[in-house]
């Protein structure tokens, strides 16, 4: 089969490889190149070495301001989301009256698109704001905190379903089992009810991490960096540096490569966490 | 004792499963109550008031923001574009899925590998160059966005195929190529049956990221042809001055297709997604 197969290339793989080559193969690569580049016109740049990348750091302060800013969100929303989420997922696996329609509304939201989102709450923090006489832009710590915010009221819903699959995989068995031996529910949770669902932990650690790494339609409805760059992340960040000011676009490529690399990373620590599980199970 | 205890907690958790609830639907209530309200008393204070005989204005602000942002055409070409990418992910990905899993050697593997290194990317890496490229190549409209989605879509969509067709056993395939079936109509009338179910997780996470997808659309085809998030982008203007009631009707008309869809689609939804979780 697989030799009769073999050369129907053209007409199975073809069209879906044009396609993947066009929109990311080619960029992809010419992007790399040219953020060794100076260039206005992508078919017209001159080779500056690593000078793009020097000047990421040194034409302003913004890129690692947005790095920090982006890391101290992203440590906050995977902890405040996945203990949220997880809790949510042990009541809604606990046959309280309404259980489905619950879930229903917690997972809402996740369907919203990003500049919806961020305009949504922007209304919202404007208003509550607004009762001390300020408003999401008057200081960054605002937009910090309206995004977290967000970002949970976005996100809670989803893990909360992949925590709900895994709480509800659990062998009832075994937690019988625990009942008769006296077991409370503290020692019920961390004894088997978390070890569990270590799989899953795992995978809703890297999708919050990931999540809020990448975060960009969110953070441009809903201050797009003001004041003053102070909430600015690192995509908007890298929007900004190729769009916002003309004859650095070369710098905007090399700071994306820099952001490509540090996903990357997450990505493959993912990987790595992932397979050390599948072995010790 | 036990037993009344246990009722007892059992409403406890109630009550704060209701307190949640309203934490998740307020936002959308307030924007809904506030796309009644004339602009002034929507920024404020206000933004929490109910609409009285002074901010009242009626549906207005619905075909105010309708006018200016188009929102019936902006509408009909996110619906065109998410449709049409998400057919052809379907139907490309799994031919491309089917071929570099059955037809083993080095190019397919290479091919795989390439498709998974696409997953991790992010969009920021090839933004620019795409949307130049895509310009210079006039794919920068609402037909030629297509191809491009198909190939940003194609790294998850061609991951979670082929990880489905390894798991189903070849000698179906073989037993109608030996009757005398030509790999089309092996892959037709064989294969893609047996597919459906993570073709319908597939679709369910395409349609959610096409739709919703705000870059993309706006940097290739933004200028002249607005989906729906980028025409609501579009009302925000030069020098931040916002039309907010024309806003706040405009995010109500937005969210409208999507409730719609989620309380249709809920249950493969929530599988897709739980699928979508487990592989990506």
């Amino acid at each position: 089969m697989e030799k009769s197969l073999r050369k129907y290339f053209p007409l199975f793989a073809l069209p879906a490889l044009i396609c993947f080559t066009l929109s990311f193969l080619i960029p992809m690569v010419w992007g790399f190149v040219l953020s060794f580049c100076e260039f206005a016109t992508i078919t017209d740049a001159t080779f500056v070495g690593f000078d793009n990348y020097i000047k990421a750091f040194t034409i302003d302060n913004y890129f690692t301001q947005a790095f920090w800013f982006t890391l101290g969100f992203t440590v906050i929303t995977v902890i405040t989301i996945n203990i949220l989420a997880f809790t949510l997922a042990l009541i809604l696996t606990k046959n309280v009256p309404g259980t489905n329609a619950f879930r229903t509304v917690f997972f809402m939201p996740n369907l919203i698109g990003g500049i919806v989102l961020g305009w949504i709450w922007q209304v919202v923090l404007n208003g509550v704001l607004a009762g001390f006489e300020q408003t999401l832009l008057s200081d960054a710590k605002y937009g910090f905190w309206g995004l977290v915010i967000l970002m949970n009221w976005q996100n809670v819903g989803y893990m909360m379903v992949i925590y709900i699959a895994a709480i509800q995989n659990i062998s009832t068995d075994m937690l019988e089992a625990a009942a008769i031996d006296g077991a409370n529910g503290k020692t019920t949770l961390f004894k088997i009810i978390i070890p569990s669902v270590m799989p899953s932990i795992t995978i809703c650690l890297f999708l919050t991490m990931t999540n809020g790494f990448k975060l960009y339609d969110q953070n441009l409805a809903l201050t797009n960096g003001a004041p003053n760059h102070q909430t600015e992340m690192l995509a908007l960040n890298i929007f900004n540096t190729f769009y916002s000011r003309v004859g650095f676009e070369g710098v905007g490529q090399a700071k994306a490569v820099i952001f490509t690399i540090l996903v990357a990373a997450i990505a493959l620590v993912q990987l790595v966490a992932t397979r050390s599980k599948e072995v010790e199970n | 004792m036990a037993q009344v205890g246990k009722k007892y907690t059992k409403w406890i958790l109630f009550a704060i499963l209701i307190v949640v609830a309203a934490f998740i639907i307020f936002p959308i209530l307030i924007v809904l109550m506030n796309s009644f309200k004339g602009n002034l008393f929507i920024s404020s204070a206000g933004a929490f008031k109910f609409p009285n005989e002074q901010s009242f204005v009626g549906i207005s602000n619905y075909t105010n923001g309708i006018d200016k942002i188009n929102f019936f055409t902006a509408f009909g070409y996110s619906l065109w574009i998410t449709i049409s990418s998400v057919f052809f992910i379907l139907l490309l990905t799994s031919m491309l899925a089917w071929y570099i899993t059955r037809v083993k050697g080095k190019v397919t593997t290479v091919i795989y590998y390439l498709l998974v290194f696409s997953m991790i990317v992010p969009f920021q890496m090839v933004m620019y160059t795409m949307s130049k490229f895509a310009n210079m190549i006039h794919i920068d409209n609402p037909v030629g966005i297509i191809i491009l989605y198909v190939g940003f879509g194609c790294g998850m969509s061609t991951f979670m195929f082929s990880g489905f067709i390894k798991s189903i056993p070849i000698a179906l395939e073989e037993a109608a190529m030996i009757d005398g079936a030509s790999p089309v109509r092996t892959f037709f009338s064989v294969v893609m049956p047996m597919l459906k179910s993570t073709a319908i997780t597939i679709a369910i996470l395409e349609t959610m990221w096409v739709w919703n997808d705000y870059l993309m659309p706006y940097l290739v085809i933004g200028t002249e042809y607005r989906t729906i998030p980028v025409a609501i982008q579009y009302l925000r203007g030069g020098y931040g001055s916002v039309d907010m009631g024309a806003m706040m009707a405009m995010l109500v008309l937005a969210m409208i297709p999507v409730i719609v869809f989620f309380l249709c689609c809920q249950k493969y939804i929530i599988k897709g997604v739980l699928a979508g979780a487990v592989k990506g």
